[in-house]
């Protein structure tokens, strides 16, 4: 999720970037044809600084949140490697590779300065 | 007097305070640097410094600071007549809050936006530090306790309101879930939010809901109080964005709706204020103005609870430094004007003197309901919508406001408790279950050991709650004038005010020290007494720090 707001705000920056070229352009076209888009530069700003308005005071407690749902979610991915019997072992096994970059910092959050696993050592 | 001479004249105070008195702090004392790096840029980190518009910032800190204490205050205080409320609200917001608040996310900001607790352990010292931790915790078992009892009165009194004070939590509830699970788009369901709290205020008088006389041997408040209890220990515990978010945002957007209703109401019928200017006739028991006026309005005048929204959140998102002069001082403007919509309510709403005076027959009496009763009057006056939904809707204000403040103060204090729990290794006190309980416990306790065993009384501790506000508050200004002093710059415009409210917190602790003494209130006394050792222990830190301010610049220079 922190990703997906990461992007949000680096779209939020373009869309900004592209208000203002908009914004511009109005002046030469008519003010008919740019008026409902106009409206919804509007309306986009207006829900832009709602969400801030929103989300700001949360940002900390909900990235936290994240970071533990996380955390439960790598620790039922890597598991079974740990020794901890997991029924959808087999299908976990195929996420193993695509979190691999993730390992590393969830070991060291765990209070693990080094790969518990012999597998496989990420560092 | 007209109430909207009042108004104006209020307002236009204000507003003078904010485009000249404002502009000068900024200017000459603080001097505000556009130029200055503030940590929402130098440590820009996505989660807690995130640079952010000043208006949307303005919100937030309006919003947070603005809770239920600037209309309960205000409206306990007009029992001395309308002129010293209005006065301490109009003066106070220009000279103090607005000071005060605008220092301390200057003084933040200045400082890697640490929060005031830490800005005393670095600024003053680790004496104040620990004195400013006990401070805390006494201002939020109390606001807690206080608003317990504020909301159990308000749930008897107005049985229409029952349904949506708790409906809006269903509200909040869904709006979360609308939000996170199925991203729908924020201005529509803020829209579908408002619409459905409205919509239950206009149903409530219909549907009026009260507790039997007595529930299971208590009386019908005292239930009330353990039922929000419970449900503040329960909300305390939730995550953040099922409840509390959404139930804040909510109250944020009903704060703008209510506050634009009851002035423009106020416009238009333009009411008599039927209160007296200076009660001559105060009811039996009532305590001598002076002190006890300032710490009876704390938020509204200037209330410590700022300090820690300003340097605890505000400033780590602040822009540009001189978005301060906005943020913080307009903030303070924008609470004031709440306080004096509460004033308007609470003296010019009635039909009479006489009925106004059946309301304020005691001190600690009328309070909230007037500002109900008086606001609905008004309001349905001068918009013409019926007075039964326009007692709801400022009972529901009221209510929320209240209630967002127990759910975040009761979660506070939990954080608190497994701290100490951390601290000194007891174990279990270091999870989150337990921790709440032992708050809670301690909440009703005072709800209880203050008002007796249906917790009627439990007002009484208001002005023991505003004068810890206050020394909150002082210890916020001391370090803004430590600051200050070294900085070489004049101090009058903090020390002025940090000397008035450390002598009237404390000869009101004193005065009411002597009328729990009479009335042999153990449980208050006591109470009483530890807030006024805090209060003499930030006075001597005060004297300190000014008798040795150049061996502390010398320190500091090393």
């Amino acid at each position: 999720m922190a990703d997906d707001t990461d992007g949000d705000v680096n779209n939020d920056v373009n869309n900004i970037g592209v208000n203002r070229t908009d914004d511009n352009n109005t002046t030469d076209a008519s003010e008919r044809t740019e008026l409902p888009r106009n409206l919804k530069l509007v309306f986009s700003r207006i829900s832009r600084q709602l969400e801030t308005y929103y989300n700001a005071p949360y940002r900390r407690a909900i990235a936290k949140a994240q970071r533990d749902e996380e955390d439960l979610f790598l620790l039922l991915v890597y598991g079974e490697a740990l020794g901890i019997p997991n029924p959808a072992a087999f299908y976990t096994l195929e996420l193993q590779p695509l979190l691999l970059e993730r390992f590393h910092q969830w070991h060291q959050r765990m209070g693990m300065e080094r790969s518990p696993l012999d597998e496989f050592r990420c560092c | 007097m007209s109430a909207i001479l009042m108004m104006l004249l209020g307002l236009g105070g204000m507003a003078a305070g904010y485009f000249f008195y404002s502009r000068y702090i900024a200017e000459r004392i603080y001097r505000f640097d556009p130029d200055f790096i503030t940590p929402s840029h130098e440590y820009d980190d996505g989660i807690d410094y995130v640079p952010t518009n000043k208006f949307v910032l303005w919100g937030h800190h309006f919003t947070s600071v603005a809770g239920a204490a600037p209309i309960v205050g205000p409206a306990i205080a007009v029992i001395w007549g309308w002129l010293p409320a209005f006065l301490w609200v109009v003066f106070g917001t220009i000279f103090f809050a607005g000071v005060h608040d605008s220092g301390a996310i200057w003084a933040s900001v200045r400082n890697r936006a640490l929060s005031v607790g830490a800005l005393t352990g670095h600024v003053v010292g680790k004496r104040a530090r620990s004195i400013f931790m006990i401070v805390i915790f006494l201002v939020l078992l109390m606001v807690n306790a206080v608003f317990g009892v504020v909301i159990a009165r308000l749930l008897i009194g107005n049985p229409g309101a029952v349904l949506p004070i708790w409906g809006a939590i269903a509200v909040a509830l869904v709006i979360g879930q609308l939000i996170y699970r199925y991203k729908f788009n924020l201005p529509l369901v803020s829209l579908f939010g408002v619409v459905a709290l409205y919509a239950l205020i206009y149903i409530g008088p219909q549907v009026p809901i009260s507790l039997p006389e007595t529930v299971v041997g208590l009386s019908d408040g005292a239930a009330w109080i353990l039922i929000l209890f419970a449900y503040a220990a329960i909300a305390s515990l939730l995550p953040v964005w099922v409840l509390l978010q959404p139930r804040d945002y909510i109250n944020g957007l009903q704060l703008f709706v209510g506050l634009i209703l009851l002035y423009s109401a106020v416009a238009i019928s333009n009411p008599e204020i039927v209160a007296p200017m200076i009660n001559h006739q105060l009811p039996e028991g009532t305590p001598s103005i002076v002190p006890l006026l300032f710490v009876t309005i704390a938020c509204g005048a200037i209330s410590g609870f700022h300090g820690l929204v300003a340097s605890g959140t505000t400033s780590k998102q602040l822009n540009k430094e001189t978005d301060a002069r906005f943020v913080g001082y307009f903030g303070a403007v924008g609470e004031g004007a709440l306080a004096l919509a509460a004033i308007l309510a609470a003296t010019a709403g009635f039909a009479s003197l006489s009925e106004w005076q059946e309301l304020y027959k005691g001190f600690g009496q009328g309070g909230v309901q007037a500002f109900v009763d008086g606001g609905a009057t008004i309001l349905s006056q001068g918009t013409g919508m019926s007075a039964a939904v326009a007692g709801t809707m400022l009972t529901v204000m009221a209510a929320l406001f209240a209630g967002t403040t127990m759910d975040t103060g009761l979660r506070l204090q939990r954080y608190i408790f497994q701290e100490f729990g951390e601290i000194y290794g007891i174990r279990w006190l270091g999870r989150p279950l337990p921790a709440t309980l032992m708050a809670v416990a301690c909440c009703v306790l005072l709800a209880f050991g203050a008002g007796g065993a249906d917790g009627s009384g439990g007002l009484l501790i208001w002005p023991l709650f505003g004068t810890t506000n206050q020394l909150l508050a002082g210890l916020t200004l001391l370090v803004i004038t430590v600051m200050l002093v070294r900085l070489k710059r004049p101090i009058w415009v903090t020390l002025i005010p940090l000397v008035f409210l450390l002598l009237m917190t404390l000869a009101a602790l004193l005065i009411q020290l002597n009328e729990f003494y009479q009335k042999r209130d153990w449980f208050l006394l006591s109470l009483d007494l530890v807030v006024l050792v805090a209060a003499i222990l930030v006075t001597l830190e005060c004297i300190a720090v000014f008798r040795k301010p150049r061996q502390e610049e010398l320190t500091q220079e090393k």
